[in-house]
């Protein structure tokens, strides 16, 4: 039957897309995230899995976020780092439903300083990761969402 | 088929300051409309910023960066005029390119 066949692929793709992110997490690939793996991130531990393991927290990493964000479907976000050779840098809402929210790929001469605009389902931690040679270092902050971010 | 990005490049000393506005409705693809049915996902997934042929940005966006989707970065290496070209690619295939010089 059709369902049966599209749950069976369906299945495959997921198995396929996890199985590819655990090789390019172990062989440490330029980018660790691909698209695929966005949507299949439902939690914290995911995310970090995905960008290639657990950060070290550093205050040489900012993330730049409100303490109150009156509409959750609009909250600024920055994120910034001042250690050298910062070439990745993630976007992490904590208690959305796919917390990997963005990444960015930063060349050499690039500065290491982006800012973007998220949704946010409801008051949260939102943490900024970078990857600067090679090392995963974070930071975090407490955003409180009075009004949810897809309109509930 | 979407309205044109803005984006406004500015130099300051030798940094560069970009400030894109990207115009798109980005839906997750949990959201319910008022019949209770899920709007399908349609998000841009991809952005790439160049300036003189070089790359000077990559972003990798999911549905939960919000609607009409506001992006700025900052890099070294250009002058006054050259031209910052801003390209996005979405979950459904469509993308679009705009260009703005900096001033």
């Amino acid at each position: 039957m059709n369902t049966t066949r599209r749950d069976a692929l369906k299945t495959t793709g997921a198995l396929a897309t996890l199985v590819s992110l655990g090789i390019i997490t172990q062989s440490q690939a330029n980018a660790a995230v691909t698209h695929d793996s966005f949507h299949s991130i439902k939690s914290l531990e995911d995310a970090l899995k995905a960008i290639g393991g657990q950060p070290a927290s550093n205050d040489q990493v900012s993330v730049v976020a409100p303490d109150i964000a009156e509409n959750g479907a609009v909250v600024p976000v920055g994120a910034s780092s001042k250690l050298p050779n910062t070439t990745e840098m993630y976007l992490i809402v904590e208690k959305n439903p796919t917390p990997l929210s963005c990444a960015f790929m930063i060349p050499a001469g690039t500065a290491a300083d982006v800012q973007t605009r998220l949704k946010m389902g409801q008051s949260t931690n939102v943490i900024a990761v970078v990857k600067a040679d090679g090392k995963l270092y974070s930071a975090t902050k407490e955003t409180k969402v009075t009004l949810g971010g897809c309109g509930g | 088929m979407a309205d044109p990005m803005r984006i406004r490049a500015a130099l300051a000393g030798d940094e560069t300051t970009v400030r894109v506005l990207m115009s798109h409705p980005m839906e997750p693809g949990t959201r319910k409309d008022a019949s209770g049915a899920l709007i399908p996902a349609h998000y841009i997934k991809d952005v790439e910023a160049t300036v003189n042929g070089k790359s000077v940005l990559k972003a990798m966006f999911s549905g939960s960066v919000s609607q009409n989707p506001f992006l700025s970065f900052k890099f070294k290496g250009a002058a006054k005029g050259d031209k910052v070209t801003v390209k996005w690619t979405d979950s459904k295939g469509d993308s679009r390119t705009d260009e703005a010089a900096i001033a």
